[in-house]
């Protein structure tokens, strides 16, 4: 099944031509140009990875995805940033982020990257299903 | 050197600093865009080795892409050209207008961070004095910093220069919010430090929505 991808920017151009390199991948692509559309679409979908852009109006990427793993703990997130900070890479790790990649991306460790995250979503989502369980069956003392 | 040219001197390097780290951005973004767009022409060479037929139509409108995104980058990097040469003389004869445009131009993406449009009124011709065009640039963009902050509801500040009985003036206008606080935040000690190195003054009417900064014909 095809990895499920969610990009974030601000840039409409960078949005349309990596969503369109990634769709001749065989991915599944959804774009938002902020943070407030992203959310209302995740609202409505899962996906296997959140392509998220560090730096944009109104609100940033880290404080969208604080916001993010709130209502889906299980989202991976990937963040994009045309200036890669030793300290913003560091906040955005300690927050949970799945990785952290410099513009120009390049495509195939992106690619690679977006695998790895739709994997883990997978575990986390199996674990998650197995504890419901486990609670059930402890509930029910069975 | 006395304590206010320190200031000045301090102030400027910071402005420098600040509006270079934005348009570094800004001209990363446009790379980032054309990397893509050669990583896309890679990708239909790799599909067409493929067998999978390369359509033309397509490969010319990402030519366009290109195309434009050069536009975009060229108009980056001739702004902050212009930037760096409003350093070059203590004293010059300057358009106002031209400089609203390029301090427009410079606050575009400080000002998308907060949610606000600048729009700018062009006068009918130029309006020339003669000033420190770094200096006045340092305190348009302070008044500016200002403008933003009590933008009203529709979040855009207007700019219009326009020639005075004594020399010129920007006006920061549709900032609604500038009711709630009459007297605005500013002068701080630059913008005092500022002004008196131009000459010039702030003044604040919440009544009008808005704030003007006052400059003599000759302030340089």
């Amino acid at each position: 099944m095809a990895e499920k991808v969610l990009i974030v920017d601000d840039d409409k151009a960078f949005l349309a031509i990596l969503a369109e390199r990634m769709q001749n991948r065989g991915m599944e692509v959804s774009t938002a140009e902020s943070a407030a559309a992203a959310m209302q679409l995740l609202a409505k979908e899962s996906y296997d990875a959140v392509l998220l852009d560090l730096m944009m109006p109104e609100m940033g990427g880290i404080e969208a995805f604080q916001i993010m793993r709130r209502t889906q703990p299980e989202v991976q997130v990937i963040f994009l940033t045309g200036h890669p900070s030793v300290s913003k890479g560091v906040e955005a790790m300690k927050l949970g982020a799945m990785d952290f990649l410099p513009k120009p991306v390049d495509m195939n460790e992106l690619s690679e990257k977006i695998k790895q995250a739709k994997a883990s979503r997978m575990i986390l989502a199996a674990k998650r299903t197995q504890e419901k369980i486990r609670k059930i069956l402890t509930d029910k003392s069975w | 050197m006395t304590q206010d040219a320190g200031m000045i001197g301090q102030a400027g390097l910071q402005f420098f600093g600040k509006m270079c780290a934005s348009v570094s951005h800004d001209i990363k973004n446009v790379l980032a865009v054309i990397n893509e767009n050669a990583g896309l022409l890679e990708d239909f060479c790799l599909m067409a080795e493929k067998g999978r037929p390369i359509d033309p139509a397509r490969l010319k409108r990402l030519a366009g892409d290109i195309q434009e995104q050069i536009r975009r980058g060229d108009r980056i990097v001739t702004g902050m050209n212009r930037f760096a040469h409003s350093a070059d003389a203590p004293s010059m004869d300057v358009d106002l207008s031209e400089l609203t445009d390029l301090l427009a131009a410079l606050a575009l993406r400080f000002a998308a961070a907060r949610g606000v449009q600048v729009h700018v009124k062009r006068p009918r011709g130029a309006v020339r004095i003669t000033t420190a065009p770094f200096v006045l640039l340092n305190l348009m963009w302070l008044c500016l910093d200002e403008a933003m902050a009590f933008a009203g509801p529709e979040r855009i500040v207007e700019l219009a220069a326009e020639d005075s009985a004594d020399g010129a003036c920007l006006r920061f206008c549709r900032i609604r919010r500038l009711k709630d606080t009459p007297d605005g935040s500013l002068p701080t000690v630059l913008s005092s430090v500022l002004c008196s190195f131009l000459r010039a003054q702030v003044s604040f009417d919440p009544d009008a929505n808005q704030m003007t900064l006052l400059l003599p014909k000759n302030g340089g």
